[in-house]
């Protein structure tokens, strides 16, 4: 899977628990999940588990903390599914 | 971990306690019960002349039982005398049935389906004296100590 592929991937997980559509409009590697998209840490939750349906992966609590932003969960689902 | 135990964790006190005791708990659910005293203080104004509990005092119930009980049930292990849980409520759908009456005692019934990340969401229904479905839902919260 390319970026762009995984972008367009993300981009449909996270969409439901977006606050800011402005931010999300412009969504950008560097867009980060609770300071642009305004999302609570409770959907922060219910992201990963999207993205481990979506990516048949399992995330642990280092995984949450790292995935602050478009950029970190790229890479964090990028190194498991290359696992 | 001890039912008593468990409501003496609660961070909650009178008029704003909604558990009297809690019937049974596991890992994976909780039943608890509480009965709406005559004098509670929402009666006074929900509604004039005509005291129904209100619909979110009812939700309060449900997340205080279904959803607190439980989650100091499941952190038991990390919490202690000094170290309480901080909680807080991040989203809830409720539909409701039947009405609830100053006297009524409710027993409501709560079934995990998520509890990662701190994260607690549960399927939390409540029943009147008679069984009969009062309210359900789906109510979340994040639990940390």
């Amino acid at each position: 899977m390319n970026n762009d592929e995984l972008i367009t991937k993300l981009k449909t997980i996270i969409a439901p628990y977006i606050q800011d559509e402005e931010a999300f409009k412009n969504l950008s590697e560097d867009t980060d999940f609770v300071k642009d998209l305004k999302i609570n840490s409770a959907n922060l939750v219910d992201i990963i588990l999207d993205i481990e349906d979506e990516f048949d992966i399992r995330l642990e609590n280092d995984d949450m903390e790292k995935m602050l932003d478009v950029k970190s969960a790229m890479a964090i689902v990028t190194s498991k599914l290359n696992k | 971990m001890k039912k008593e135990e468990i409501i003496a964790l609660l961070p909650y006190e009178k008029p704003f306690l909604f558990v009297d005791g809690i019937d049974s708990i596991s890992e994976d659910g909780i039943s608890g019960h509480y009965t709406f005293k005559d004098d509670e203080f929402f009666y006074k104004g929900h509604f004039k002349g005509n005291p129904i509990t209100p619909g979110v005092i009812l939700t309060e119930c449900m997340a205080q039982i279904g959803l607190v009980c439980l989650g100091i049930y499941l952190l038991k292990d990390e919490l202690s005398e000094t170290q309480k849980p901080q909680i807080a409520l991040t989203a809830n759908q409720m539909d409701f049935y039947l009405p609830v009456l100053p006297g009524e005692k409710v027993n409501v019934q709560s079934e995990k389906t998520v509890f990662r990340f701190n994260k607690l969401k549960c399927n939390v229904k409540m029943v009147n004296k008679d069984g009969e479905l009062v309210a359900r839902g789906t109510i979340s919260g994040m639990l940390k100590v």
